[in-house]
């Protein structure tokens, strides 16, 4: 029994430590963002965050990842309050069958996490690890240029309303 | 040119064309589903539009209870293409309801009409169509129910935000004035459509239902099921298609923790565990087990053209057209060709089944429910009434890939849990070695000029096996071919015209004074194949395209003018000079250092959408690289509904044929697929996306819907072509158009 913390919760997983985070994701916690795309790190579809970095998590085994924060596109919001990368794929309708697209996105948070304002030639080099095969490819790009200008917005209004008595 | 001739040549093609001259050999078809197949030409003017004349009756399509609430059915499935969205637009429009009062619900084999296969750009002619009509009709039956509950014309009536008010001002709800089987009449062959001017819904860009969803982590797919007990199967598939397992002692894993069973069955041999995991290795151990006997069975890669073109081939021409009073004195001829490739789907192929009570049920992503059913039905030696099928999404499928596979995999392992729901998931390896191909093809063409640089004399020919291998009987389906009392994989058939198979787009739209096109059908099928996105319009339209190129070289003409000076469709022509004139294509242009200008045209099957594409492509003459700068295409899908929806269904067109054109190839040495992931199938990866894709529309209100997401497919991969040729002075005429190939040319 190992404990894991998944989007700010404890869980307690009864799983062998060899066996992916993805599998522990999906089976485990019951999580359907992350995605079984190739199981060899070579298509970024089950990417997630772990302690702020894009991690391929169908390649991590669970025992190294005691004592650290997981963060999956479930994490980041939901359909009612969708966070700033998520309106993001939504306005720019940046999927087809999307089933790449968590993958996608959770690379790209942890890019605008670390440079709020990456140029374009720093987005695709970022999103090299993944794979797309609708060709979605276009409206990906135009979708993490979005977030990176709906997290400047999102950050000036929390901040407003922080100096607000 | 003699504008009289023109004219009647131009009828004499378009009777060609519809199939009602006598040079069109087409093939009877037995399957009465298949949209990879033709539809009927022309459609008896007493039979209503699009699928109503399968499943005539409104109710199959619209329902209005009671209480209000609105549900349109439709037989297709959405794949990703985003339609489900779309028929939500057309049967809000034609009802009169906010867009958001009314659900769609998608293939059912218990719930929706029978379409079969959501496939060959059909869902909008074929379902949205019928939508549409079966909308219309019945706000007409709720306007005549509310006229005789007043006692005054219908005229007297208008409906507005699911309701029916007179013009003094009284007002029914649909759901007050609908009564049980109301909408149970037969479709009538016309309807009152509303005035596209009118439109409030349909062509307007709104937002994909599914998306919301998609991007929050919802349960949108079929790999997203979690049903109470549910457990996880692997399957362990032979090496190489000639594999016969020979001993596997199981014993062992058996023992393994959380295997709820092995399942051997001939040549099926398949794990099942508590949690997913576990069956993934358990299914890693299970394969080390096994023994199988192979044998060399695959032609040679590198010979591919040769074994193709040596193949026993059925031939028919299916185009014929002479005029002795043209003549060429400039003959050139080529031979172009493409491998097999992958769809590639990103998510293995996935189903969940459960067995109950004597019934099977079957989430799965196949594009079609009903022949799915019929297919596992056979191999389980059930009645197809005791089978339901019902589509979740799956990954992007782009044809007929892995998932009736999947779909049969799970049943076969369900049965033999009764009770229990099973899931099974395709591993990468299996996906990539298992799913039916796209079929490698070649053509051969040879053309000549007149003395005023005008094409006189045209002569084609296609070498393919059939572009559809989808079940409908068991034998198609993996499970059923590798369990102990298999079934036979069915002959394959030429799919007939007018939309054709190998022969799809082969026929040219152009018009030439002498013509002849032949069709050699393939029947035996060295690989695995079936349906992947366009079919053989893909490598026709890449061949007639890229060949419209070499003669226009010729003839010293521009690639543009010369395909107008042959085309006299005025839709296509249009969508040529739109394409034309947003990338600014000027005549006698020169592209930048290193960089070459393409072209292409085509209309999907010669029926559906019209496309045309230029690109910019820059090739680096050291390494021989190729990369798209930026393509813009021009469509018209006759009328839109929604634009957003078809840009995106033409931008991922050009994405991915760019990719399939450039990299994408098959591989296998005499026994094995040897393309088992994405480093030994490398596609399209971000650092080779194009700079801008732009997608011009043009809208045709009122105009029959054509179907769009597959006529990107050829031309985008001639345009690429055409732009590599005009950049490094070589033509490439052999798929894909890798970096050594063009180094090659260039150092030839």
């Amino acid at each position: 029994m190992m404990t894991l913390m998944v989007n700010g919760i404890d869980h307690q997983i009864d799983a062998d430590p060899d066996t992916p985070l993805l599998y522990v994701l999906r089976d485990d916690i019951k999580l359907n963002a992350a995605k079984f795309g190739c199981g060899l790190g070579q298509c970024g579809s089950c990417t997630v965050i772990v302690d702020g970095k894009a991690v391929l998590s169908c390649v991590t085994p669970l025992l190294l990842l005691e004592g650290k924060q997981v963060t999956t596109l479930e994490g980041l919001g939901t359909i009612e309050a969708p966070a700033p990368i998520q309106r993001a794929f939504m306005e720019e309708q940046a999927a087809q069958c999307g089933y790449c697209i968590a993958g996608m996105m959770m690379r790209a948070q942890a890019l605008l996490q670390r440079n709020s304002k990456p140029t374009d030639e720093q987005i695709r080099a970022e999103l090299a690890p993944h794979l797309c095969r609708c060709g979605t490819h276009m409206r990906i790009l135009r979708a993490v240029h979005r977030a990176s200008r709906l997290m400047d917005t999102a950050d000036a209004s929390a901040a407003t309303q922080r100096r607000a008595p | 040119m003699n504008a009289q001739t023109d004219a009647s040549a131009v009828l004499d093609r378009r009777r060609l064309l519809a199939g009602g001259g006598a040079l069109i050999v087409s093939f009877s078809l037995t399957e009465a589903f298949a949209q990879d197949q033709a539809a009927p030409v022309a459609a008896p003017a007493q039979n209503p539009p699009g699928s109503l004349k399968g499943a005539p009756f409104l109710d199959s399509w619209i329902r209005i209870d009671a209480d209000g609430s609105i549900t349109a059915f439709t037989g297709k499935a959405e794949l990703g293409q985003g339609f489900k969205t779309a028929f939500q637009q057309i049967a809000a429009e034609e009802l009169d309801i906010p867009f958001a009062s009314l659900k769609v619900v998608t293939a059912d084999t218990h719930l929706t009409a029978n379409e079969g296969y959501t496939s060959g750009s059909h869902s909008m002619q074929d379902s949205g169509s019928a939508i549409q009509n079966a909308a219309a009709q019945a706000r007409e039956l709720l306007v005549a129910e509310a006229a005789r509950r007043l006692d005054l014309p219908a005229e007297k009536f208008r409906t507005e935000n699911g309701a029916v008010i007179s013009s003094d001002g009284r007002r029914f709800t649909y759901g007050e004035l609908v009564a049980a089987g109301m909408l149970h009449v037969q479709a009538q062959p016309k309807s009152k459509l509303k005035d596209p001017a009118t439109f409030k819904v349909m062509g307007q860009p709104i937002p994909r239902v599914d998306i919301p969803a998609k991007v929050t982590g919802g349960a949108a797919y079929v790999q997203d099921m979690r049903l109470p007990g549910m457990v996880h199967a692997r399957i362990v598939r032979p090496p190489s298609y000639s594999a016969r397992l020979t001993d596997c002692d199981a014993s062992a894993v058996e023992k393994l923790p959380g295997v709820v069973k092995v399942i051997r069955d001939g040549n099926f041999l398949a794990v099942v565990a508590a949690k997913e995991f576990l069956a993934v290795k358990a299914m890693k151990a299970l394969s080390a087990a096994a023994r199988w006997k192979e044998t060399a069975a695959l032609p040679k890669q590198d010979d591919l053209l040769d074994v193709l073109t040596g193949l026993p081939s059925q031939d028919s021409t299916i185009f014929q057209q002479s005029n002795p009073s043209a003549v060429g004195q400039k003959t050139i001829e080529a031979t172009y060709s493409r491998p097999y490739q992958s769809h590639g789907s990103i998510g293995p192929s996935c189903a969940v089944a459960q067995f109950t009570d004597g019934a099977m049920t079957v989430w799965t992503h196949t594009q079609g429910v009903y022949p799915d059913r019929q297919g596992i039905a056979e191999m389980l030696r059930m009645p197809p009434e005791s089978v339901r099928c019902i589509h979740v999404e799956g990954s992007g499928c782009y044809g007929h890939n892995g998932a009736d596979d999947a779909a049969a995999d799970a049943a076969l392992i369900a049965r033999e849990l009764p009770g229990v729901p099973v899931r099974v998931q395709w591993m990468r390896e299996q996906e990539q070695m298992w799913e039916p191909f796209g079929p490698a093809m070649v053509t051969k063409l040879k053309a000549s000029l007149d003395g005023n640089g005008a094409i006189a004399d045209w002569n084609f020919e296609v070498w393919s096996n059939t572009h559809s291998m989808r079940p409908g009987g068991a034998g198609s389906m993996l499970a059923a071919q590798h369990m102990a009392q298999s079934f036979a994989v069915p002959a394959p058939k030429p799919l007939p015209l007018p939309e054709g198979g190998g022969d799809r787009n082969a026929i040219p739209i152009y018009t030439f004074p002498n013509a002849h096109v032949v069709h050699h059908f393939i029947p035996a099928m060295p690989l695995r194949i079936s349906a992947m996105r366009s079919l053989g319009a893909y490598h026709n339209v890449f061949s007639i395209e890229s060949f419209m190129d070499e003669l226009a070289l010729a003839a010293g003409a521009d690639p543009v003018e010369f395909r107008l000076k042959h085309l006299d469709d005025p839709r296509g022509r249009e969508v040529i000079e739109k394409a034309a004139q947003g990338f600014g294509w000027l005549k006698g242009q020169q592209a930048p250092q290193d960089r070459g200008f393409g072209f292409a045209f085509a209309r999907y099957k010669n029926l559906a959408a019209y496309c045309a594409i230029a690109s910019e492509v820059e090739v680096n003459r050291e390494t021989g690289r190729p990369r798209l700068v930026r393509a813009v295409a021009a469509v018209d899908s006759g009328q839109v509904v929604n634009p957003d929806g078809l840009i995106n269904q033409i931008e991922g067109a050009i994405v991915q044929s760019m990719s399939w054109t450039l990299y994408e190839s098959v591989t296998f040495d005499d026994t094995r697929i040897t393309s088992i992931d994405w480093q030994t199938y490398p596609i399209l990866r971000f650092n080779s996306v194009p700079e801008s894709i732009e997608v011009h529309i043009i809208n045709r209100p009122g105009k029959p819907f054509l179907g769009s997401g597959e006529t990107g497919q050829g031309p985008a991969a001639a345009s690429i072509a055409n732009a590599i040729a005009d950049a490094t002075g070589k033509r490439l005429r052999h798929l894909p158009l890798t970096r050594k190939r063009i180094k090659d040319a260039i150092d030839a």
